[in-house]
């Protein structure tokens, strides 16, 4: 089985006496509310999904993973994880303190103890993270909507805030061993935020020519407007699956996260987590966790370049498209036709069928696929 | 940021036969190479790496049963 990152998946979620005495010793703490995209944060450290990161990263990991997109110790990390709060709430804080976390609907998360707190620039810390300041990048967005002093420390999970696709939640420890009980050596990670059209169906059985098992794993959380639900997300691959794929070759497993959109230093930080929850290669397409024209398609790909150390296999897939004169899923690499065979896998074009109510041509979607998303009134994000 | 390195020595034979041995490979550096093998090393032998007792993964197996993950 493959290492986890930083070499031990971190356990940090409480049970038992421990869990007892954490609500115990909660109720005389001071409280800190966390949204949710924080309370997602917490679990995934705790759970092991951000290992080695034992808590919301200091000063000195936040300035690493900004300027040499890696920890302190050298590991590759490109993603700053933090928490932040305001000057007002902050200002009592003292180092050392152990305070509570709490969920916005009053749900008790996890404890933390307050090793730090500190300032940060949000225009570097975007123009570092995205590769811009525009505020029209929806990373950057969120960057300047942060307060302005953030915290550092280790978590303990109280307990897991409950959603709707618990069914479907699986932690690294646990992945780990689903895995092995497959008997798979070789395991792709496939990240997606999508539902599947054929042109990713043929990516992931590309990739699946080639390695033991598949792990498939959507990311759950915050997206943007115009994005599939999570639950269409879902239950369309939960059809797919059932339909194209043999059961002991594909798993999926949600991933709850919020996307940042970081384009390539995303990507990174994505084949972390598949390498934590056991992958041994991760699928990088064109544009991996991009949005809009921010990043060159190929972005995610060339910067994996930068981390031969990363111990997690990138699979690069460049375009593809249906070709007519071929009757199948290509690339730019193995079809001599010109562009006028081609159809293109478009987004925008499957959904605007979608929305009409039509069922895209089976070149793009498999129909069982198509019908479960025309069941959902409304399949998009508002 | 500048990253700090230490220099150590290993045979020359040996570091000759690991630039071959990387050619074309994704490792730019014989040190790239030398270091992601060494951080391997370390974390096999870490006792923390160690992820479950037989009781927890006994657990595991049965909520990945219950979930319909495995038979």
């Amino acid at each position: 089985m493959i290492q986890p990152h930083g070499g031990k998946i971190v356990d940090r979620v409480l049970r038992g006496r421990d869990q007892e005495e954490a609500l115990a010793r909660a109720r005389s703490l001071r409280a800190l509310a966390i949204d949710a995209e924080l309370v997602s944060d917490v679990e995934n450290i705790a759970a092991g999904v951000y290992s080695p990161l034992e808590g919301f990263m200091g000063s000195g990991d936040f300035q690493a993973v900004l300027s040499g997109m890696r920890l302190q110790n050298d590991l590759p990390w490109t993603i700053p994880i933090v928490l932040d709060v305001d000057r007002q709430t902050a200002s009592p804080l003292k180092a050392g303190e152990e305070v509570l976390l709490r969920a916005e609907d009053g749900r008790e998360i996890a404890l933390m103890r307050v090793d730090e707190k500190y300032e940060y620039a949000k225009e570097e810390t975007a123009e570092k993270v995205f590769g811009t300041a525009d505020p029209a990048h929806p990373g950057v967005a969120k960057v300047i909507r942060m307060k302005d002093v953030l915290l550092s420390g280790p978590v303990d999970l109280i307990a897991v805030a409950p959603t709707p696709f618990d069914r479907w939640k699986l932690h690294p420890k646990e992945t780990r061993v689903l895995f092995r009980e497959k008997g798979w050596r070789t395991v792709v990670g496939f990240q997606t935020r999508n539902t599947p059209h054929i042109g990713h169906e043929y990516v992931q059985k590309a990739a699946l020519t080639f390695t033991d098992g598949i792990f498939i794993n959507p990311v759950i959380g915050r997206k943007k407007k115009g994005d599939f639900k999570d639950e269409v997300i879902l239950a369309s691959y939960e059809e797919l699956i059932r339909h194209y794929y043999l059961k002991e070759r594909a798993v999926m497993a949600i991933l709850q996260m919020e996307m940042r959109y970081a384009g390539p230093r995303e990507a990174i930080h994505h084949a972390i987590i598949r390498k934590n929850f056991g992958c041994t290669h991760i699928i990088i397409g064109r544009d991996h966790a991009g949005v809009g024209s921010f990043y060159h398609p190929y972005a995610a790909q060339d910067i994996f370049e930068e981390f031969p150390d990363l111990g997690i296999v990138p699979l690069f897939f460049r375009s593809f498209y249906y070709c007519r004169k071929c009757g199948s899923v290509v690339n730019e690499k193995i079809c001599p036709h010109p562009p006028s065979e081609q159809i293109q896998f478009s987004g925008t074009k499957i959904r605007d069928l979608l929305v009409k109510g039509e069922c895209p041509p089976p070149e793009l979607m498999r129909p069982e696929v198509a019908k479960v998303i025309m069941e959902f009134k409304d399949p998009f994000n508002e | 940021m500048d990253k700090e390195f230490t220099p150590i020595s290993i045979p020359t034979t040996l570091y000759k036969k690991i630039e071959e041995l990387i050619k074309g490979t994704e490792y730019g550096s014989v040190s790239s190479y030398v270091s992601k093998i060494l951080r391997d090393s370390l974390a096999k032998n870490d006792p923390g790496a160690q992820a479950f007792t037989k009781e927890e993964e006994e657990k595991v197996k049965e909520r990945l049963k219950a979930l319909g993950y495995i038979d």
